[in-house]
């Protein structure tokens, strides 16, 4: 547990980096809230217009103070109000984060449940046409972007069946799961594509070292059913690669897909940041990816905790 | 942890997936109509808020005193009749006695008044403000009369007020300074539920003095994708939708079920010359752009032919035909002569500013335009921004040229006076004005005789054009797509969508 309190104390650190990044180069942008609201109309404003609301927006002060004002209200767990929203921040990122928590595990679940079993297949058919078939699989699913596929599914459901998955809406799995699952599992299946296309690719090398080694061989000549050898034996021991890889997507799908929530028009941490960016709205900017930030630094910890589990001679902590 | 049996965790993950994709999508509700756009408003308060996306939200809640019809004539709305003095100094409005606000309070002549003082007051900052500055005092006889005082002639005011930037919202609400956090109005619908960017829901405003809503409610999904859009419109999910992009729009009337309605809007594209800069400066150069310039094939090849070709003046009722304007037939050769008498025979290299996607087509008509300019040895670089980035670089009017896309008016005067008259709040984009274009929009705007004041605008028009600090090339239309069992609506040529009130959606 040392590990983890020593991990865990460099957090703070970690995000004061990532606000300091954050809050100065989103105003390093050209264009500020009040261009963002008005258009080129923010020219017909009076000086007395334009001060007013650069009070309003709180933009009228120094970036220093307003960046010494932003850090003190978030030691009290303030990340300052939303322009667009007209509410706090933290309360508009956590409307949206189920969708993007849920979005995320579905189509991790998607890749592995694709992924491992074809990876795995591949590895136990090296060299051969199926090997081959699975690897330009791969091949296609690392190489197609997600907006072409995306497009790809809508258009062959409208045009061919008359179906679309539900677009612009999100209802949350304990409302209606069914209505829930039919918004989510093509953005699910969208991105979860690409991903097990990674995992096919990563388990099937890892599956090919394992089975080179020599508890394998070892079990075999036991006798052990070759079926048993693979899945039992060998599986577990390649996967550390698989869990790395998962852990790194997964936290980076933490930080919402924004392409995908684009194309789906999902209401998700991705889109929520594009959106604020393009309004300028800047202290939900700075709340959402300081958020998206503390994320992936817990994904990342409990990635470092699953190796422990999975293989118990690894020891975290050095020494 | 030892993975005893992860052949059975991922068997049941396969399971998961299936069942996922078994499901589909919801059925639709009667009564409510299902509407899509790719923008969100941006905010609620009618009197600050400018985006196109947030006026026709607005619309839908707010009444001003009057509206435009779809033939762009002043039509009734709050005020039920209206007059100008013969002097042109009072302009008096009789209110309708059964418009209410969603409260069910009465819309009196002091809600009028407190509105207006909060347009007029610069704390507000309400854009719209600049087109109200004739106001002196606002009297209100009784509780239904409103006069305002005028301190000059101003015949366009009529018609600036009738925009939801001139909305009445309560004078309670002022007071209480909740306008744009509760959407109090007098429309057909009332906001129950705004999720930026996501959804927004309105329900009918049973106190409306148009009569119930033909509709229960309205439901709006932001798509940002226009195709996206589109498709949801051909799977029968969404009933009604806004759309920019040509391209999409044209592909609505392959589906039968579908129904594309194109208004040519009054908004216009323009290549902006910047006149304080070399060699821009010289009206020669400016004129050997403008008929260097084939306009219809720019529409062709970057609208898809989705537009016409326009003069300055985009109104019906005061534009001339472009024919008739300086130039409007593509000549080369009197376009390479005239570089050659501004000492510009070998031409001259300039940049472009386009904003990525706002219009939809700017960074193909920069490019038609650019291949344009070639044959006369301009040779221009294109650089894209994104909208913001643009909309700063416009305001502080830095760049050797632009491709815009300008919001029209109803009425010449208010379009142009911002930028062509010597004290216009945004000279600083144009950088040109002269003499003559200054007093044809005052006497415009002192004239309130029709047939006059459209003399004025077309001699304003002819010289602008012949002048060439810009060069006007089309309109463009705006585009509303729908299922064709919805009924009732009447696109118009400002976009607004009051009329969305009236619209009812069949089975």
């Amino acid at each position: 547990m040392n590990y983890v309190t020593q991990r865990l104390l460099t957090f703070p650190l970690i995000l004061l980096g990532v606000s300091v990044l954050v809050f100065f180069s989103i105003r390093l942008i050209p264009g500020d809230a009040i261009t963002a609201m008005l258009g080129t109309e923010a020219g017909l404003l009076t000086p007395a217009q334009r001060a007013s609301l650069a009070n309003y927006f709180g933009i009228d002060q120094p970036v220093w103070t307003q960046y010494a004002r932003w850090l003190g209200g978030l030691f009290h767990g303030d990340l300052g109000i939303s322009v667009t929203y007209g509410k706090p921040v933290l309360g508009v990122i956590l409307e949206r984060f189920p969708l993007t928590l849920e979005l995320a595990l579905l189509s991790v679940i998607i890749a592995l449940a694709v992924g491992i079993p074809a990876g795995v297949y591949a590895a136990t058919h090296n060299e051969r046409a199926s090997d081959l078939g699975v690897r330009l699989f791969a091949m296609l699913g690392q190489s197609t972007p997600s907006f072409v596929f995306g497009l790809l599914i809508i258009y062959v459901m409208s045009v061919y069946f008359g179906v679309i998955p539900a677009l612009g809406t999100f209802t949350p799995i304990w409302v209606d799961p069914l209505a829930n699952l039919s918004q989510l599992i093509f953005p699910a299946i969208t991105l979860g594509f690409a991903f097990a296309a990674s995992v096919t690719r990563i388990s099937r090398s890892a599956m090919l070292d394992v089975l080179s080694d020599d508890y394998v061989r070892t079990a075999r000549s036991k006798g052990v059913k070759a079926r048993r050898v693979i899945w039992h034996h060998a599986l577990p021991n390649a996967l550390i690669p698989v869990v790395t890889l998962s852990g790194v997507e997964f936290g980076y799908l933490l930080g919402g897909a924004v392409i995908v929530e684009q194309i789906y028009a999902l209401p998700g941490i991705g889109r929520l940041v594009l959106d604020a960016i393009t309004q300028r709205d800047y202290a939900l900017v700075e709340g959402a990816v300081l958020f998206i930030a503390f994320n992936f630094l817990i994904v990342n910890l409990l990635v470092d905790l699953c190796y422990v589990a999975l293989d118990p001679r690894i020891r975290l902590g050095g020494r | 942890m030892h993975w005893t049996h992860p052949k059975t965790l991922l068997a049941g993950l396969a399971v998961v997936t299936l069942l996922g994709t078994a499901s589909f999508a919801l059925p639709s509700q009667a009564a409510t109509l299902r509407m899509a756009w790719s923008q969100d408003a941006t905010g609620l308060d009618p009197h600050k808020q400018t985006a196109f996306s947030s006026l026709r939200l607005l619309e839908m809640i707010y009444e001003p005193l009057v509206w435009l019809d779809k033939d762009l004539n002043v039509a009734p709305a709050i005020a039920k009749n209206w007059e100008f003095s013969p002097d042109g100094l009072t302009l008096t409005f009789k209110l309708d006695p059964a418009a209410k606000f969603s409260t069910g309070a009465q819309v009196t002549s002091d809600d009028v008044k407190a509105s207006f003082n909060r347009i007029l007051d610069e704390a507000t900052a309400a854009a719209a403000r600049s087109n109200f500055l004739s106001i002196k005092s606002i009297d209100t006889p009784d509780p239904e009369t409103v006069v305002f005082n005028l301190s000059q002639p101003d015949a366009p005011i009529l018609v600036a007020m009738a925009s939801v930037n001139a909305a009445i919202v309560p004078a309670a609400e002022i007071t209480a300074g909740s306008i744009g956090t509760k959407a109090i109005g007098s429309g057909p619908f009332k906001l129950d539920e705004w999720d930026p960017n996501s959804k927004d829901v309105l329900t009918a405003n049973p106190s409306w003095a148009g009569g119930k809503p033909g509709v229960d409610g309205v439901t709006i999904s932001v798509l940002p994708d226009e195709t996206a859009i589109l498709a949801s419109l051909r799977a029968g999910q969404t009933d009604f939708a806004l759309l920019n992009d040509p391209l999409v729009a044209t592909l609505v009337p392959n589906e039968p079920s579908l129904q594309l309605n194109r208004v040519p809007g009054l908004a216009y594209n323009a290549l902006q010359l910047n006149p304080s800069r070399k060699p821009m400066d010289n009206l020669m150069v400016r004129q050997a752009i403008s008929c260097a310039v084939n306009r219809q094939e720019v529409i062709d090849t970057a609208q898809v032919g989705e537009g016409q070709v326009t003069g300055p003046l985009t109104m019906p009722a005061y534009a001339s035909d472009p024919s008739t304007l300086f130039c409007y037939k593509q000549d080369v050769d009197k376009a390479k002569d005239l570089m050659k008498q501004a000492g510009m025979a070998d031409g001259f290299s300039a940049t472009v500013i386009a904003a990525t996607g706002e219009p939809p087509y700017a960074s193909a008509e920069a490019q038609v335009l650019q291949s344009q300019l070639a044959a006369i040895g301009i040779r221009l670089d294109i650089k894209l921004m994104e909208l913001n980035v643009y909309v700063d670089a416009w305001l502080k009017g830095d760049f050797d040229m632009a491709v815009a896309l300008n919001g029209g008016r109803p009425d010449p005067y208010p379009m142009y006076n911002r930028y062509f008259t010597k004290d216009g709040n945004l000279l600083k984009v144009s950088n040109f004005t002269d003499d003559e274009l200054d007093s044809d929009l005052q006497q415009g705007r002192a004239e309130t005789d029709v047939a006059k004041r459209k003399v004025i605008f077309q001699k304003f028009e002819a010289h602008l054009a012949e002048m060439s600090p810009w060069i006007w090339l089309s309109t463009s239309y705006s585009y509303t797509a729908q299922q064709k069992t919805v009924k009732g609506f009447e696109p118009s040529a400002t976009g607004d969508m009051h009329s969305i009130g009236k619209v009812t959606v069949g089975s």
